[in-house]
Protein backbone atom coordinates (compact mmCIF):
# COMPACT_ATOMS: atom_id res chain seq x y z
CA UNK A 1 0.00 0.00 0.00
CA UNK A 2 1.13 3.54 -0.75
CA UNK A 3 1.51 5.52 2.50
CA UNK A 4 -1.00 8.32 3.00
CA UNK A 5 1.65 10.96 3.44
CA UNK A 6 0.04 13.72 1.40
CA UNK A 7 3.11 13.71 -0.85
CA UNK A 8 2.91 14.29 -4.56
CA UNK A 9 3.37 10.57 -5.47
CA UNK A 10 -0.03 9.77 -3.93
CA UNK A 11 -1.67 11.99 -6.55
CA UNK A 12 0.13 10.20 -9.32
CA UNK A 13 -1.81 7.15 -8.10
CA UNK A 14 -5.10 8.81 -7.12
CA UNK A 15 -5.65 10.71 -10.38
CA UNK A 16 -5.39 7.74 -12.81
CA UNK A 17 -7.36 5.53 -10.40
CA UNK A 18 -10.11 8.16 -10.26
CA UNK A 19 -10.36 8.30 -14.06
CA UNK A 20 -10.34 4.53 -14.44
CA UNK A 21 -13.02 3.99 -11.76
CA UNK A 22 -15.17 6.81 -13.19
CA UNK A 23 -15.12 5.06 -16.59
CA UNK A 24 -15.93 1.76 -14.87
CA UNK A 25 -18.93 3.33 -13.13
CA UNK A 26 -20.43 3.81 -16.59
CA UNK A 27 -19.86 0.15 -17.48
CA UNK A 28 -21.75 -1.19 -14.45
CA UNK A 29 -25.04 -1.71 -16.30
CA UNK A 30 -27.65 -4.27 -15.36
CA UNK A 31 -25.68 -6.02 -12.65
CA UNK A 32 -24.81 -3.25 -10.24
CA UNK A 33 -21.22 -2.58 -9.27
CA UNK A 34 -20.27 -6.14 -8.31
CA UNK A 35 -19.72 -6.95 -11.98
CA UNK A 36 -16.87 -4.46 -12.40
CA UNK A 37 -14.81 -6.04 -9.59
CA UNK A 38 -12.71 -8.25 -11.93
CA UNK A 39 -11.66 -5.23 -14.01
CA UNK A 40 -10.97 -3.20 -10.88
CA UNK A 41 -8.84 -6.03 -9.50
CA UNK A 42 -6.98 -6.39 -12.82
CA UNK A 43 -6.22 -2.65 -12.73
CA UNK A 44 -5.08 -2.22 -9.10
CA UNK A 45 -3.49 -5.69 -8.64
CA UNK A 46 -2.23 -7.06 -11.99
CA UNK A 47 -1.46 -3.86 -13.91
CA UNK A 48 -0.22 -1.54 -11.16
CA UNK A 49 0.65 -3.79 -8.19
CA UNK A 50 -0.77 -1.19 -5.79
CA UNK A 51 -2.28 -3.93 -3.59
CA UNK A 52 -2.28 -7.75 -3.63
CA UNK A 53 -5.12 -10.03 -4.78
CA UNK A 54 -5.51 -11.13 -1.17
CA UNK A 55 -5.96 -7.52 0.00
CA UNK A 56 -8.55 -7.01 -2.74
CA UNK A 57 -10.55 -10.08 -1.67
CA UNK A 58 -10.31 -9.05 1.98
CA UNK A 59 -11.51 -5.51 1.19
CA UNK A 60 -14.48 -6.97 -0.67
CA UNK A 61 -15.26 -9.34 2.21
CA UNK A 62 -15.04 -6.58 4.85
CA UNK A 63 -17.37 -4.35 2.85
CA UNK A 64 -19.89 -7.21 2.61
CA UNK A 65 -19.72 -7.65 6.37
CA UNK A 66 -20.94 -4.05 6.87
CA UNK A 67 -24.47 -2.78 6.21
CA UNK A 68 -25.15 -0.53 3.23
CA UNK A 69 -24.80 -0.40 -0.54
CA UNK A 70 -22.42 -2.90 -2.11
CA UNK A 71 -20.30 -0.30 -3.92
CA UNK A 72 -18.51 0.19 -0.57
CA UNK A 73 -15.87 -2.38 -1.46
CA UNK A 74 -14.64 0.22 -3.95
CA UNK A 75 -14.24 2.82 -1.18
CA UNK A 76 -12.19 0.31 0.78
CA UNK A 77 -10.05 -0.62 -2.24
CA UNK A 78 -9.36 3.09 -2.79
CA UNK A 79 -8.39 3.43 0.86
CA UNK A 80 -6.08 0.41 0.60
CA UNK A 81 -4.42 1.87 -2.48
CA UNK A 82 -3.91 5.46 -1.38
CA UNK A 83 -5.31 6.17 2.09
CA UNK A 84 -8.04 8.73 2.73
CA UNK A 85 -7.50 10.55 -0.57
CA UNK A 86 -7.82 7.20 -2.34
CA UNK A 87 -11.05 6.36 -0.50
CA UNK A 88 -12.58 9.74 -1.36
CA UNK A 89 -11.47 9.55 -5.01
CA UNK A 90 -12.74 5.98 -5.50
CA UNK A 91 -16.12 6.80 -3.93
CA UNK A 92 -16.56 9.99 -5.98
CA UNK A 93 -15.54 8.16 -9.14
CA UNK A 94 -18.01 5.31 -8.75
CA UNK A 95 -20.93 7.55 -7.64
CA UNK A 96 -20.33 10.77 -9.60
CA UNK A 97 -21.13 9.88 -13.21
CA UNK A 98 -24.15 7.65 -12.39
CA UNK A 99 -25.57 10.33 -10.05
CA UNK A 100 -25.30 13.03 -12.72
CA UNK A 101 -26.96 10.73 -15.25
CA UNK A 102 -29.73 9.82 -12.79
CA UNK A 103 -30.50 13.48 -12.11
CA UNK A 104 -30.49 14.20 -15.85
CA UNK A 105 -32.86 11.29 -16.47
CA UNK A 106 -35.30 12.19 -13.72
CA UNK A 107 -35.39 15.78 -14.97
CA UNK A 108 -35.94 14.74 -18.56
CA UNK A 109 -38.72 12.22 -18.06
CA UNK A 110 -41.32 12.06 -15.34
CA UNK A 111 -42.13 8.37 -15.36
CA UNK A 112 -41.76 7.18 -18.91
CA UNK A 113 -41.51 3.47 -19.67
CA UNK A 114 -38.27 2.50 -21.46
CA UNK A 115 -38.51 2.44 -25.28
CA UNK A 116 -37.64 -0.54 -27.51
CA UNK A 117 -33.97 0.41 -27.83
CA UNK A 118 -33.56 0.76 -24.04
CA UNK A 119 -35.29 -2.61 -23.64
CA UNK A 120 -32.98 -4.25 -26.19
CA UNK A 121 -29.94 -2.79 -24.42
CA UNK A 122 -31.22 -4.06 -21.07
CA UNK A 123 -32.08 -7.50 -22.40
CA UNK A 124 -28.92 -7.83 -24.48
CA UNK A 125 -26.61 -6.99 -21.58
CA UNK A 126 -28.22 -9.29 -18.98
CA UNK A 127 -26.31 -12.44 -20.07
CA UNK A 128 -23.04 -10.47 -20.06
CA UNK A 129 -23.70 -9.11 -16.56
CA UNK A 130 -24.36 -12.64 -15.33
CA UNK A 131 -21.06 -13.87 -16.79
CA UNK A 132 -19.27 -10.94 -15.14
CA UNK A 133 -20.75 -11.65 -11.70
CA UNK A 134 -19.55 -15.27 -12.04
CA UNK A 135 -16.13 -13.84 -12.91
CA UNK A 136 -16.26 -11.71 -9.74
CA UNK A 137 -16.91 -14.78 -7.57
CA UNK A 138 -14.06 -16.60 -9.33
CA UNK A 139 -11.42 -13.86 -8.92
CA UNK A 140 -12.44 -13.27 -5.29
CA UNK A 141 -11.98 -16.96 -4.52
CA UNK A 142 -8.63 -17.08 -6.33
CA UNK A 143 -7.45 -14.12 -4.25
CA UNK A 144 -8.98 -15.27 -0.96
CA UNK A 145 -5.73 -16.63 0.47
CA UNK A 146 -7.29 -20.08 0.49
CA UNK A 147 -7.04 -21.05 -3.16
CA UNK A 148 -7.23 -24.81 -2.63
CA UNK A 149 -9.87 -27.48 -2.09
CA UNK A 150 -10.67 -26.24 1.44
CA UNK A 151 -11.34 -22.65 0.36
CA UNK A 152 -13.33 -23.86 -2.64
CA UNK A 153 -15.38 -26.22 -0.45
CA UNK A 154 -16.17 -23.41 1.99
CA UNK A 155 -17.19 -21.09 -0.86
CA UNK A 156 -19.39 -23.68 -2.57
CA UNK A 157 -21.00 -24.62 0.74
CA UNK A 158 -21.83 -20.96 1.42
CA UNK A 159 -23.17 -20.58 -2.13
CA UNK A 160 -25.38 -23.67 -1.76
CA UNK A 161 -26.77 -22.53 1.62
CA UNK A 162 -27.63 -19.02 0.50
CA UNK A 163 -29.06 -20.37 -2.76
CA UNK A 164 -31.29 -22.93 -1.03
CA UNK A 165 -32.32 -21.18 2.19
CA UNK A 166 -33.33 -17.71 3.37
CA UNK A 167 -30.57 -17.38 5.95
CA UNK A 168 -29.16 -13.85 6.24
CA UNK A 169 -25.74 -13.83 4.50
CA UNK A 170 -24.19 -11.97 7.47
CA UNK A 171 -24.38 -15.19 9.51
CA UNK A 172 -22.53 -17.10 6.81
CA UNK A 173 -19.82 -14.43 6.75
CA UNK A 174 -19.54 -14.73 10.55
CA UNK A 175 -19.35 -18.52 10.22
CA UNK A 176 -16.59 -18.08 7.62
CA UNK A 177 -14.62 -15.95 10.09
CA UNK A 178 -15.05 -18.64 12.77
CA UNK A 179 -13.98 -21.42 10.39
CA UNK A 180 -10.93 -19.32 9.49
CA UNK A 181 -9.96 -18.62 13.11
CA UNK A 182 -10.31 -22.33 13.88
CA UNK A 183 -7.71 -22.92 11.16
CA UNK A 184 -9.79 -24.95 8.71
CA UNK A 185 -8.97 -22.80 5.66
CA UNK B 1 -45.56 10.39 -7.62
CA UNK B 2 -43.70 10.70 -4.34
CA UNK B 3 -45.07 13.28 -1.92
CA UNK B 4 -43.07 16.36 -0.87
CA UNK B 5 -40.70 15.29 1.88
CA UNK B 6 -38.29 17.45 3.85
CA UNK B 7 -34.59 16.84 3.07
CA UNK B 8 -33.88 16.01 6.71
CA UNK B 9 -36.62 13.35 6.74
CA UNK B 10 -35.14 11.93 3.54
CA UNK B 11 -31.68 11.76 5.07
CA UNK B 12 -32.95 9.93 8.15
CA UNK B 13 -35.17 7.54 6.19
CA UNK B 14 -32.40 6.56 3.77
CA UNK B 15 -29.89 6.19 6.62
CA UNK B 16 -32.28 3.80 8.31
CA UNK B 17 -32.67 1.74 5.12
CA UNK B 18 -28.93 1.61 4.52
CA UNK B 19 -28.14 0.49 8.05
CA UNK B 20 -30.76 -2.30 7.92
CA UNK B 21 -29.27 -3.65 4.71
CA UNK B 22 -26.76 -6.38 5.38
CA UNK B 23 -26.07 -8.11 2.10
CA UNK B 24 -28.30 -5.90 -0.03
CA UNK B 25 -30.32 -2.77 0.70
CA UNK B 26 -32.97 -3.21 -1.99
CA UNK B 27 -35.43 -5.36 0.03
CA UNK B 28 -35.25 -2.80 2.83
CA UNK B 29 -35.84 0.06 0.40
CA UNK B 30 -39.08 -1.66 -0.61
CA UNK B 31 -40.07 -2.27 3.00
CA UNK B 32 -39.44 1.34 4.03
CA UNK B 33 -40.65 3.26 0.96
CA UNK B 34 -43.71 1.14 0.17
CA UNK B 35 -44.83 -0.73 3.27
CA UNK B 36 -43.83 1.40 6.24
CA UNK B 37 -43.85 5.00 5.05
CA UNK B 38 -46.21 4.50 2.09
CA UNK B 39 -44.36 7.09 0.02
CA UNK B 40 -44.68 4.87 -3.06
CA UNK B 41 -47.19 2.33 -4.35
CA UNK B 42 -45.75 -1.07 -5.35
CA UNK B 43 -46.18 -0.05 -9.02
CA UNK B 44 -44.31 3.23 -8.51
CA UNK B 45 -41.53 1.35 -6.77
CA UNK B 46 -41.23 -1.10 -9.66
CA UNK B 47 -41.01 1.78 -12.16
CA UNK B 48 -38.44 3.61 -10.04
CA UNK B 49 -36.38 0.43 -9.70
CA UNK B 50 -36.51 -0.21 -13.46
CA UNK B 51 -35.31 3.35 -14.12
CA UNK B 52 -32.47 2.92 -11.58
CA UNK B 53 -31.35 -0.32 -13.21
CA UNK B 54 -31.28 1.17 -16.70
CA UNK B 55 -28.76 3.71 -15.41
CA UNK B 56 -25.16 2.58 -14.94
CA UNK B 57 -23.69 2.50 -11.44
CA UNK B 58 -24.92 1.33 -8.04
CA UNK B 59 -28.66 0.66 -8.44
CA UNK B 60 -29.65 1.56 -4.87
CA UNK B 61 -27.78 4.89 -5.09
CA UNK B 62 -29.46 5.76 -8.40
CA UNK B 63 -32.80 4.94 -6.79
CA UNK B 64 -31.99 7.24 -3.84
CA UNK B 65 -30.98 10.08 -6.18
CA UNK B 66 -34.13 9.77 -8.29
CA UNK B 67 -36.51 9.42 -5.36
CA UNK B 68 -34.85 12.33 -3.54
CA UNK B 69 -35.07 14.55 -6.61
CA UNK B 70 -38.78 13.90 -7.07
CA UNK B 71 -39.48 14.52 -3.39
CA UNK B 72 -37.41 17.63 -2.75
CA UNK B 73 -35.43 18.64 -5.85
CA UNK B 74 -31.67 18.65 -6.05
CA UNK B 75 -31.28 19.08 -2.29
CA UNK B 76 -33.50 16.04 -1.82
CA UNK B 77 -31.21 14.02 -4.12
CA UNK B 78 -28.19 15.03 -2.10
CA UNK B 79 -29.82 14.21 1.23
CA UNK B 80 -31.25 10.85 0.13
CA UNK B 81 -27.91 9.78 -1.36
CA UNK B 82 -26.08 11.21 1.66
CA UNK B 83 -28.29 9.18 4.00
CA UNK B 84 -27.69 6.07 1.93
CA UNK B 85 -23.90 6.35 2.03
CA UNK B 86 -22.74 8.44 5.03
CA UNK B 87 -22.94 5.99 7.93
CA UNK B 88 -22.15 2.83 5.90
CA UNK B 89 -19.03 4.55 4.54
CA UNK B 90 -17.94 5.48 8.07
CA UNK B 91 -18.51 1.88 9.23
CA UNK B 92 -16.59 0.37 6.31
CA UNK B 93 -13.66 2.73 6.78
CA UNK B 94 -13.70 1.90 10.50
CA UNK B 95 -13.41 -1.77 9.58
CA UNK B 96 -10.57 -0.89 7.22
CA UNK B 97 -8.68 0.95 9.96
CA UNK B 98 -9.20 -1.96 12.37
CA UNK B 99 -7.99 -4.34 9.67
CA UNK B 100 -4.78 -2.36 9.31
CA UNK B 101 -4.31 -2.22 13.04
CA UNK B 102 -4.90 -5.92 13.68
CA UNK B 103 -4.76 -7.63 10.29
CA UNK B 104 -1.25 -8.94 10.87
CA UNK B 105 -2.35 -10.95 13.93
CA UNK B 106 -2.69 -14.59 12.85
CA UNK B 107 -6.28 -15.17 14.10
CA UNK B 108 -7.51 -11.96 12.42
CA UNK B 109 -5.74 -12.87 9.21
CA UNK B 110 -7.26 -16.37 9.27
CA UNK B 111 -10.73 -14.91 9.99
CA UNK B 112 -10.39 -12.67 6.93
CA UNK B 113 -9.33 -15.64 4.82
CA UNK B 114 -12.45 -17.58 5.87
CA UNK B 115 -14.67 -14.54 5.28
CA UNK B 116 -13.13 -13.98 1.84
CA UNK B 117 -13.88 -17.56 0.77
CA UNK B 118 -17.48 -17.31 2.04
CA UNK B 119 -18.05 -13.96 0.33
CA UNK B 120 -16.71 -15.37 -2.95
CA UNK B 121 -19.32 -18.13 -2.53
CA UNK B 122 -22.07 -15.56 -1.85
CA UNK B 123 -21.17 -13.73 -5.06
CA UNK B 124 -21.33 -17.03 -6.98
CA UNK B 125 -24.79 -17.65 -5.48
CA UNK B 126 -25.88 -14.19 -6.65
CA UNK B 127 -24.62 -15.05 -10.12
CA UNK B 128 -26.60 -18.33 -10.02
CA UNK B 129 -29.76 -16.44 -9.01
CA UNK B 130 -29.20 -13.83 -11.73
CA UNK B 131 -28.68 -16.56 -14.32
CA UNK B 132 -32.36 -17.51 -13.99
CA UNK B 133 -33.01 -14.39 -16.06
CA UNK B 134 -30.86 -15.74 -18.91
CA UNK B 135 -32.99 -17.75 -21.38
CA UNK B 136 -31.79 -21.34 -21.93
CA UNK B 137 -30.83 -20.60 -25.48
CA UNK B 138 -27.47 -20.96 -27.23
CA UNK B 139 -26.97 -17.25 -27.93
CA UNK B 140 -27.49 -15.71 -24.46
CA UNK B 141 -25.74 -18.61 -22.72
CA UNK B 142 -22.69 -18.20 -25.00
CA UNK B 143 -22.61 -14.47 -24.22
CA UNK B 144 -22.46 -15.29 -20.48
CA UNK B 145 -19.74 -17.88 -21.01
CA UNK B 146 -17.62 -15.57 -23.19
CA UNK B 147 -17.95 -12.73 -20.64
CA UNK B 148 -16.88 -15.09 -17.82
CA UNK B 149 -13.97 -16.59 -19.73
CA UNK B 150 -12.74 -13.28 -21.15
CA UNK B 151 -12.85 -11.28 -17.92
CA UNK B 152 -12.50 -14.00 -15.26
CA UNK B 153 -10.04 -16.48 -16.77
CA UNK B 154 -8.22 -14.71 -19.60
CA UNK B 155 -8.15 -11.42 -17.64
CA UNK B 156 -8.82 -9.28 -20.70
CA UNK B 157 -9.77 -5.65 -19.97
CA UNK B 158 -13.51 -5.25 -19.38
CA UNK B 159 -13.66 -2.50 -22.01
CA UNK B 160 -12.42 -4.90 -24.69
CA UNK B 161 -14.80 -7.70 -23.71
CA UNK B 162 -17.86 -5.42 -23.58
CA UNK B 163 -16.89 -3.80 -26.88
CA UNK B 164 -16.83 -7.32 -28.37
CA UNK B 165 -19.89 -9.02 -26.85
CA UNK B 166 -22.03 -5.97 -25.92
CA UNK B 167 -23.07 -5.01 -29.47
CA UNK B 168 -23.71 -8.68 -30.35
CA UNK B 169 -26.03 -9.06 -27.35
CA UNK B 170 -27.89 -5.81 -27.99
CA UNK B 171 -28.27 -6.50 -31.72
CA UNK B 172 -29.58 -10.03 -31.21
CA UNK B 173 -31.93 -8.90 -28.43
CA UNK B 174 -33.16 -6.11 -30.70
CA UNK B 175 -33.83 -8.58 -33.51
CA UNK B 176 -35.51 -10.82 -30.93
CA UNK B 177 -33.24 -13.76 -31.48
CA UNK B 178 -34.08 -15.14 -28.05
Amino acid sequence: MIPDSGDAPVWSVVAPMFLHFALLSLMAIGGGVVMVAPEMQRYVVDSHHWITAEQFSAAFALAQAAPGPNFLYITLVGWEVAGWAGAAAATLAILGPPTLLSVAMVRASANRAPGPLARAIGKGLVPISVGLVFATGWILLRGSGSWDFRGATLALLAAAIVFRTKVNPIWLIAAGAAVGVAGFV
Amino acid sequence: MPPKISPLTLFLAFSEMALSGFGGVLPFAYRHLVERRRWLTPEDFTKLLAASQVMPGPTICNLSVMFGYRSAGIGGSAMALGGMIALPTAIVLGLGVAWHEFGALPPVHRALTGMSAVVAGLVLATAMKMSRAVPRHAVPVSLSVVAFLGVGLMRFPLFAVIAFVGPIGILLAWREHW
